[in-house]
């Protein structure tokens, strides 16, 4: 997977059963890619973290202004201080499973 | 004390201020029904959920309120999806209230079990599924703020029935809630002045955004002193008084030559309370390519979504304009307006005889003289809709509700029901055709319950008359699935219901039947024949550039 053309956005969320159909719908409504998802709850279980991997192109700009518009979504950051080797592990994860 | 899901409902649908709600009740929403029945609320009872979806619509619309309607689960919820996407596009603050499946069964294929929340997301602003009474409290409020506030959209809410049934002690009830407005930043107020002094020739783009924040006020005050000329979007028709040389109507695919050509010639174009859709920007490429660009919008999205900017706002519109305004310098702008009126003479909107009764644009200023302009002009989709845009005189916000953004056949005459009824005093009247009316014409009997002050004019010319008009144009006139070979008597059809009824085609004198038509209180259904082969002119070519407009250079 190439760095630079890859950004992570992280998300902070709402935790309940809908927040991830929020998010997964905008990207697919949308024509938006999304290579990666990461996600687990925060704190007493009300919140969730999210780390999306998406394309760096000129759509980012985009996707980042309907993400904040999601009700769901609390707070989101760009994290130019995480690169895609934070979901590494994970594609190793899945390369090896299989079909 | 104790109250169920459905009680709590009610009562904060009432304490916000929620008289009417259309709907139609089933199984899976029967104890909000049973709750509705204690209540001051008036239920209007539609004859298909659509229906009551374009009635809310209605009332929203014509108020800026947000309107509520009821659905049950399964098909009550799928028949609401229409108006709910409708209302997406059109920015307007709906709540769909909808039964669902108690709990337990949620997800086990229940009858009548349909994923509403899943169905309702990418169509509305925000949707929720509610899992305890509890919830209601929160819910409900926040519906009401999302609905409203920002940039409105619809709100949808499924309800369990086991929700609606069970009990919680309530012991304080919760007030509306309200989102802060941001201030907007006073450098950036003063370099949008600043360049609007300094341009030759500005103009302003402007649309529904106008209308929703209430700044039509505001836009007339602003345009007036720097003599800027406007052009409306579809949406934003009402928000500009029609008389007077600044204004150059409804700009895009069926306006006129002369606003088309303009939009190429101006340097800064002031994009206020707009989205740029393809409809009104033609190729987006090629539109207002000599411009700079100052976009305003309240939707922060907007912002660059579709065309860069030189410089904008997130914010709403009504402030930005009241803030800009002192900033402005008084100018005339010879000759800027010695320009357009150049252009006005050159490429006019070509008006046809006065003599044709029938002819659409004739017919359209005909309705017009026969109404008040505060009476509520609804439309269906299609050629008498731009028929209405481009000859209708809009003088007040809200006078014309038109599904824009979805284009929806059927819209217009539940949507005309919903105005009448928010609007005591009022009179609503749908123009149609014959294809868009037959979509919802149950609601004929919704009508007759309420025996409201609406009338529908269907300008019949037995085609889906836009499409029709597509095939001629761009598919080597190959007609298919256009004519309707068999359609009713509508006069039959409206005196069935018990509604007069009027066929302008058998009277001899058909400007005398249209004024006894209209000049009587409660509702009436009026038909009108139009010659199939009637276009509307100009167009632009879905895709090509505003500049490129076929026909409309003179009357044909």
């Amino acid at each position: 997977m190439n760095k630079i053309a890859s950004t992570i956005i992280e998300l902070t969320v709402r935790n309940h059963p809908g927040a991830m159909s929020h998010i997964t719908g905008l990207f697919s409504r949308r024509g938006f890619n999304l290579e990666g998802i990461l996600c687990a709850s925060i704190g007493n279980g009300e919140n969730s973290r999210m780390y999306l991997l998406v394309e760096n192109n000129s759509r980012l700009e985009q996707i980042v202004k309907q993400l904040q518009k999601l009700y769901d979504v609390l707070k989101l950051r760009i994290r130019h201080d995480y690169d895609h080797t934070l979901f590494n592990r994970l594609h190793e994860l899945i390369k090896g499973e299989g079909l | 004390m104790y109250y169920s899901g459905a009680q709590i409902l009610i009562k904060l649908l009432e304490k916000f201020g929620i008289r009417k709600i259309p709907g139609i009740p089933g199984g899976a929403n029967l104890p909000i029904y049973s709750a509705l029945a204690d209540s001051s609320i008036e239920h209007i009872l539609a004859r298909h959920e659509q229906g009551a979806g374009f009635i809310a619509q209605g009332m929203a619309r014509s108020t800026g309120k947000p309107a509520v309607c009821f659905a049950t689960s399964g098909p009550g919820a799928t028949n609401l999806l229409t108006a709910i996407a409708d209302a997406k596009l059109d920015s307007v603050p709906i709540i769909a209230i909808t039964g669902q499946v108690p709990t337990t069964y949620l997800g086990t294929d229940a009858f009548q079990e349909i994923d509403t929340y899943g169905l309702t997301l990418p169509i509305t602003k925000h949707n929720f599924l509610i899992r305890s009474p509890a919830e209601l409290l929160e819910v409900i409020p926040e519906a009401f703020r999302i609905a409203r506030d920002g940039r409105p959209g619809p709100v949808a809410i499924d309800i369990p029935k086991d929700v609606q049934f069970e009990k919680i002690k309530v012991s304080k009830w919760p007030s509306p809630k309200r989102t802060k407005i941001k201030k907007i930043d006073q450098k950036t107020i003063r370099k949008i002045a600043q360049e609007i002094n300094k341009a030759k020739k500005p103009l302003l783009y402007i649309g529904g955004g106008i209308i929703s924040s209430g700044a039509h006020l505001a836009l007339r005050k602003f345009s007036g002193k720097n003599s800027i000329p406007v052009t409306s979007t579809l949406m934003g028709l009402g928000a500009f008084l029609p008389q007077g040389s600044l204004y150059l109507g409804m700009l895009g695919m069926h306006g006129a030559r002369y606003t088309n050509l303009l939009l190429k010639e101006t340097d800064l174009l002031l994009a206020f309370g707009v989205r740029f859709d393809d409809r009104a920007t033609g190729n987006i490429k090629e539109f207002c390519s000599q411009a700079k660009i100052i976009h305003i919008d309240i939707d922060y999205a907007e912002i660059d979504k579709l065309k860069k900017t030189n410089i904008s706002i997130a914010g709403d519109i009504k402030q930005a304009l009241e803030q800009i305004l002192p900033y402005l310098r008084r100018d005339a702008r010879r000759q800027w307006l010695a320009h357009i009126e150049k252009f006005k003479k050159e490429y006019p909107f070509f008006m046809p005889a006065k003599k044709y009764f029938f002819q659409p644009l004739n017919f359209i200023q005909a309705i017009n003289r026969h109404l008040a302009p505060q009476d509520i002009i609804t439309t269906d989709v299609g050629q008498h809709q731009m028929w209405v845009a481009q000859a209708y005189t809009f003088s007040y916000p809200r006078t014309f509700l038109t599904s824009g953004g979805l284009g929806t056949m059927g819209f217009g005459f539940p949507a005309a029901i919903g105005a009448a009824l928010a609007n005591p005093g009022r009179r609503a009247v749908c123009i149609s055709g014959d294809g868009s009316f037959l979509m919802n014409i149950q609601e004929l009997a919704t009508l007759a319950d309420l025996n409201l002050d609406v009338a529908v004019i269907i300008m019949n010319n037995k085609n889906l008359g836009l499409v029709r008009q597509q095939q001629e144009l761009f598919y080597g006139k190959k007609y298919i699935g256009t004519f309707f070979k068999s359609n009713p008597d509508f006069t039959k059809i409206a005196e069935s219901f018990g509604i007069r009824g009027y066929d302008l085609g058998k009277a001899k004198q058909p400007a005398k039947m249209l004024d006894e038509a209209l000049r009587k209180k409660g509702p009436c259904v009026i038909n009108a024949p139009i010659h199939y082969a009637e276009n509307v002119m100009p167009m632009v070519a879905p895709g090509a550039a505003n500049s490129e407009m076929i026909g409309g250079q003179e009357y044909e």
